[in-house]
């Protein structure tokens, strides 16, 4: 479908930057739109501040039943026998369930947008059938009338294992002889499968030119190795989900998930039954960011609500949720970039491990498409490897694969700019990719706002300001680092009513995670001519709604929004002929702007013409369904100041600055929001989270005592700079902002604790006891 | 209090005093007051995020300080007086901490929300005036992945503004 | 959780019957911030939840006519943080209370229970160990008194028999010109378990010179241990540089930790030393009447007229 552009009336589509002389949060111009770029109280707000508000775990329903899952002690181990009868027999237990139960899944490909995978796999990862992969992988779930019996007929399932040699670090995967997690699966280098078995299933390439005859126009090279260990996304409300399975073969679904249709689309192939066969209600969700798109309870609670006759809840505690949903995977960078005197890059590679953990599949993909997209370079190569390990499968973790890469990539770059003698911003500006540069995998970038963004940093207040008077024993130094995601598009479906009073109910299937629902709703009112309070969204389950993607992947706002923006111009056009009835003209000498339609002399705001619409023929609904290929990608810049004490190793963050082309901000503060979330997840995946895991693969800090996300006194105010330099592929200009924020903050802060003690960090997470070491203390 | 035999599941009657309201509830001891509060009680405001302390997500008030109830076992909380985040706004109106979490976008999935907003409201308590470091130090025990916290501070020290002028 | 029985005595004495009633299968609960986490974890598994807050001598704080205070074993830390006459006598104690895990955790923790679940962790050990703190046991044979600097055997091992009940713990009246000081090592700002931690107490003559001094480490062995070479390093000094370096020194050579999921032996180590130059440094301050901030009162660092 095509979708018209709409420009800002009053003025050309270039950049708006906002001043950001004074270092606080901006307030961006609301100057040419009634609604876009206003800060309306959010529709569900009241609800979700009194606690009213319904997520999966506070499902309620007559008969409820409460399982629980047994999970595997061991990292990797042979299945020998599953003895269910004592579970069965305890009182109070109501069904026991096992692999026995699923359908046997086909081993072939399943695509859920930002998710998916094998079927094979995802099935095997919900129920092991005959090997466990992971510590904490599901052997077999249990129904009963309270959780606490349900851990208790757990404890009386007996599982015979033979375990397996574990192979827990990526480095260990990947050498000669290791022992090999899925001996079956051949490896596919470049496009073919090769025969070769090894724990690499996947090697991938995209290349420009010849980088490694180019690197010999380099006057300055620099080449390191980085590595990061496994993080979670860390979302606060764990992990959870409620099935019925009826009696006449229909299966309701409620959980906390960042797509209703992906849950019913996995589900239903897990499950082996038609999706007719499912509806999927999403709950509001407790946190998301890529780690609740696949599937972990909801075949359980449905496999259990089939055998039991009841509704079963599961919710997974969160020792479970670290050790058995899809963490963030680990990885391994070697870069090597070359540059000319004169600061100009003239050869980069990128060799990205990733691990995807028990099953194939991880972000090397995605990594590979970011790594270099923020750079203008003619020779460029990027090798993306996934290794399987005896851990939890990996998942998406908001812009997967990027931050890990750009933790490699912007420390190179930052040293380069060091050794050249250029400040960092400059350098960066000098290469920066823009519109017409092409990526290294072929396409050429289209309208983007990279150099926008780091205009925008370079004039920041914080570039500027003194570092200030360290604190006795410390060490102060400033960062900076610089980001790129793709976003993506998917299909969204939307529908709005027309009620009598002049408002309208919009229907979206876009589960709101961060106050998406309101920049849906003011999308809608804005081209409604209506005030964001007159519109009632509402996220709705899958038999309600036409097929709506994942929220995810930095899309909702933009192509929900394009679904809405068309509904919203159906129901004007239907309104438009209502009134010409009205009016008795023709439908064509209607017009329609700012709230009102004119006919020559006549004049109906849209409140007034909705009185008329029962009398004119009845309900109003229009409906916008699309699948938009105009997503525009997104930079984000970071500037951040350090304190480290370099008796103790230990960082404070100072100030904080982070800047992101975000299109158009519907909703400022909701912009705002995510740009420092990001950050906030990025501090922790620098300073302190990590999967402590022994040889064993056994998970050592799986509480959030010690798998430690920032608290509040942890963090400084977040400064935010919005960039609004509008993406021609939607009528506002709208870019997704979720993702880009996550890329450099990492970079950003090794890059300030190396200006600080001079000491380059190559490994996340940079803790005490790394900084320590890395200063030769210890 | 009724001494109950070893491994049996016998319930409890316990008598406690919730948002105001006289409640009385069956409980067995090994269930927790967050338990109690949402699949007991039906009142599934309070969160349930970590189960050992670490997150606040199920803060409550009990005697009159800030506890987390998933530490706390129903039992105990016989004869005491409780405030959830059902309890914190007026009849028919919100608090100022919650209105003030709604203009300044100080929330974004909400589920950590109720668990922040009965934490200010013990701080607002304690200290009418608190800076940006006592504000943050308070709040440790509350986590929030989703918005870095600052517009959280700032709809706090908004509130301690509001309720300090009376408006 | 495995079903539990639980009781709520009113005296002492009914507590031990029914502590003794079940040898080991029975533990007294106050705050329960440590023993309703290894309840749910499975980590101890136990019949009987003996409930002490309904017993007075565990629930109060009273300071004696000699100036002791006594603080009963299940008072929660904000309590003794409020109280003017530990915030007068004992900083080092008060330092300790206002970081245990966050203020929802202070609302119901207890120093009793910090001493009792004897972790080589526990943040309150170190502080009352070097206020000279006595541990009050009640038991079916009557009273003992145990110094806290002995009261912790091992890891989460304890002098207390499965049938006594510690009542409460009595700190000796504060001395003029002396003072203490507990810092810990964490690697977030809050909510974290120690990976080294050190309390000190000195006092000094009216020339400012140690005269007396007492320093304890806390996660860097099996349990809190005490110093006496650092103590050695400061008597008979104003706390020069010299002398805390060579306190530091003996924290080192005491120190004798594990390397787990929160730190290294080196790391331990190294922060002992750190940890043990900074608490006497500040006890050293505070003796002198200087204002000395504890982790809880100290901002977090700000830039000095940066962006803002």
């Amino acid at each position: 479908m095509t979708t018209t552009i709409d420009r800002p009336t009053g003025e050309n589509a270039a950049t708006r930057v906002i001043s950001a002389n004074d270092g606080a949060n901006i307030i961006i111009s609301h100057g040419d739109y009634n609604v876009v770029g206003t800060r309306p109280v959010r529709h569900d707000g009241v609800d979700k501040v009194t606690g009213r508000a319904t997520y999966g775990g506070d499902t309620r329903l007559n008969g409820l039943l409460f399982g629980k899952v047994l999970r595997s002690p061991h990292a990797h181990a042979r299945i020998v026998s599953i003895d269910t009868s004592k579970a069965r027999a305890l009182d109070g237990v109501h069904a026991v369930v096992t692999a026995a139960d699923l359908p046997t899944a086909e081993d072939r490909e399943i695509d859920l947008g930002e998710g998916g995978g094998n079927l094979k796999h995802m099935s095997d990862n919900i129920l092991a059938s005959d090997k466990v992969l992971y510590k904490g992988h599901a052997v077999a779930a249990v129904a009963a009338v309270n959780v606490h019996v349900a851990e208790a007929a757990c404890k009386l399932i007996e599982v015979v294992y033979e375990a397996l040699q574990a192979v827990v670090d990526l480095k260990d995967a990947i050498a000669p002889g290791a022992t090999l997690i899925h001996p079956e699966i051949t490896q596919k280098s470049l496009g073919k499968d090769t025969g070769i078995h090894s724990n690499i299933t996947k090697h991938a390439r995209h290349q420009l030119g010849d980088p490694d005859a180019a690197f010999a126009k380099a006057d300055v090279i620099v080449e390191r190795d980085f590595t990061t260990t496994m993080v979670h996304q860390g979302y606060i409300e764990p992990t959870n989900a409620t099935a019925m399975w009826n009696q006449d073969g229909k299966i309701t679904i409620w959980s906390s998930t960042q797509g209703a249709f992906a849950v019913r689309d996995s589900t239903a192939e897990i499950l082996g039954v038609p999706v007719s066969r499912i509806k999927a209600i999403p709950q509001e969700i407790g946190g998301g960011f890529g780690g609740k798109i696949n599937v972990y309870l909801e075949p359980l609670a449905a496999l259990l609500s089939r055998e039991s006759g009841r509704p079963v809840k599961l919710i997974m505690s969160r020792a479970e949720v670290f050790q058995a949903t899809g963490p963030a995977p680990g990885s391994w960078s070697k870069i090597k970039f070359g540059a000319t005197k004169a600061g100009h890059l003239v050869a980069m590679t990128a060799d990205l491990y990733m691990e995807s953990g028990a099953y194939p599949g991880s972000d090397t993909g995605a990594a590979m498409l970011c790594v270099f997209a923020p750079y203008k370079c003619d020779d460029m190569r990027v090798d993306g490897y996934d290794v399987l390990t005896n851990r939890p499968k990996t998942a998406a973790y908001r812009a997967p694969g990027a931050p890990q890469a750009a933790f490699a990539s912007e420390q190179v770059i930052d040293e380069l700019a060091e050794k050249l003698g250029m400040d960092p911003i400059e350098f960066r500006l000098l290469n920066a990719a823009h519109e017409g540069t092409r990526l290294v995998q072929g396409p050429l970038h289209k309208k983007v706002g990279g150099i926008e963004v780091l205009n925008a940093t370079k004039e920041h207040a914080h570039y500027r300001a003194p570092l200030g008077t360290p604190s006795p024993s410390t060490k102060r130094g400033r960062g900076v680092a610089y980001g790129y995601w793709f976003n993506i598009g998917l299909a969204s479906s939307v529908s709005i009513s027309v009620n009598g009073d002049g408002s309208v109910t919009l229907i979206e299937g876009s589960t709101d995670i961060g106050g998406s629902r309101a920049s849906i709703a003011m999308q809608a009112a804005e081209i409604l001519g209506v005030r964001a309070e007159d519109v009632r969204p509402s996220v709705v389950d899958t038999d309600s709604v036409g097929y709506t993607g994942v929220t995810g992947g930095s899309r909702t706002t933009f192509a929900t929004g394009l679904a809405a923006i068309e509904a919203a111009r159906s129901v004007v056009t239907q309104m438009k002929a209502r009134v010409a009835k009205v009016w008795s003209v023709a439908p064509d000498d209607v017009s329609y702007d700012h709230g009102s339609f004119h006919a020559g002399t006549h004049s109906m705001s849209f409140k007034e013409a909705a009185h008329h619409i029962e009398d004119t023929g009845g309900p109003i609904t229009g409906t916008g369904n699309v699948d938009p290929q105009g997503h525009g990608g997104a930079f984000a810049s970071i500037i951040v100041d350090v304190e480290v004490d370099v008796e103790t190793g230990k960082t404070q963050i100072l100030e904080w600055t982070i800047v992101q082309d975000a299109g158009k901000a519907i909703h400022p503060s909701y912009v705002e929001g995510q740009l420092q979330g990001a950050s906030a997840q990025g501090i922790g995946w620098a300073l302190s989270e990590e999967y402590f895991m022994n040889s064993k693969g056994e998970m050592a800090n799986t509480s959030l005592l010690d798998y430690r996300l920032p608290t509040a006194f942890d963090v400084p105010m977040i400064n935010t700079v919005i960039v609004e330099v509008p993406n021609p592929g939607h009528p506002f200009g709208v870019r997704g902002v979720g993702e880009a924020s996550i890329v450099p903050p990492m970079a950003a802060v090794a890059n300030a604790i190396h200006n600080a003690i001079g000491v380059r960090m190559h490994a996340l997470p940079m803790n005490p006891g790394a900084v320590l070491h890395a200063l030769g203390v210890i | 209090m009724v001494a109950v035999d070893a491994h049996s599941a016998t319930k409890v009657v316990v008598e406690a005093t919730i948002n105001g309201q006289s409640v009385q509830f069956l409980a067995e001891p090994r269930q927790t007051l967050l338990e109690c509060l949402r699949d007991v009680l039906s009142m599934t405001g309070t969160k349930e995020g970590c189960s050992d302390g670490n997150c606040g997500a199920c803060n409550v008030v009990m005697d009159g300080r800030l506890v987390n109830s998933c530490l706390v076992l129903g039992v105990e909380a016989n004869g005491q007086s409780i405030t959830t985040i059902e309890g914190i706004a007026p009849v028919g109106g919100l608090h100022p901490l919650q209105t003030a979490f709604l203009e300044e976008a100080a929330l974004q999935c909400g589920i950590c929300t109720p668990g922040f907003i009965v934490s200010a409201s013990e701080l607002l308590k304690h200290n009418a005036h608190p800076s940006e470091d006592e504000v943050r130090f308070w709040l440790s025990g509350n986590l929030c992945r989703c918005t870095g916290y600052d517009k959280i501070v700032r709809a706090v020290m908004h509130a301690s503004d509001i309720m300090r002028v009376g408006h | 959780m495995d079903n539990v029985e639980y009781v709520r005595p009113g005296s002492v004495s009914e507590a031990v019957a029914l502590l003794a009633e079940k040898p080991g299968k029975a533990r007294a609960l106050a705050g329960g911030t440590d023993l309703l986490v290894q309840l749910k974890s499975g980590r101890r598994q136990i019949d009987r939840v003996v409930d002490v807050k309904g017993i007075p001598d565990l629930t109060e704080i009273r300071v004696n006519a000699d100036g002791s205070v006594l603080i009963g074993a299940a008072v929660p830390c904000f309590k003794v943080y409020s109280h003017p006459a530990i915030i007068a006598g004992y900083p080092g104690v008060i330092d300790s209370v206002s970081i245990v895990g966050g203020i929802a955790i202070q609302g119901r923790a207890s120093l009793g229970g910090n001493l009792c679940n004897g972790a080589p962790s526990g943040d309150t050990i170190p502080s009352m160990a070097a206020a000279g703190a006595v541990a009050l046991i009640a038991g079916p044979s009557g009273s003992r008194e145990v110094p806290v600097a002995e009261f912790c055997t091992g890891p989460g091992q304890t002098v207390l028999h499965p049938d006594e009940l510690l009542v409460a713990i009595r700190l000796p009246a504060p001395r003029a010109h002396s003072a203490s000081h507990y810092l810990r090592f964490i690697p977030r700002n809050e909510m974290d378990i120690a990976v080294a931690g050190a309390g000190a107490w000195v006092a000094l003559d009216s020339h400012g010179v140690v005269t007396e001094a007492r320093v304890f480490l806390t996660s860097v062995a099996p349990t809190p241990i005490g110093v006496p070479d650092a103590v050695k390093a400061v008597v008979g000094t104003r706390g020069e540089e010299s002398a805390l370096d060579a306190a530091a020194a003996a924290a080192r050579a005491a120190a004798k930790p594990i390397t787990d999921m929160r730190g290294t032996i080196a790391q331990r180590v190294h922060l002992s030393g750190v940890m043990t130059k900074r608490a006497l440094a500040g006890a050293i301050a505070r003796a002198r009447g200087e204002h000395v901030p504890g982790a809880h009162e100290a901002h977090r660092v700000r830039t000095n007229g940066a962006a803002h």
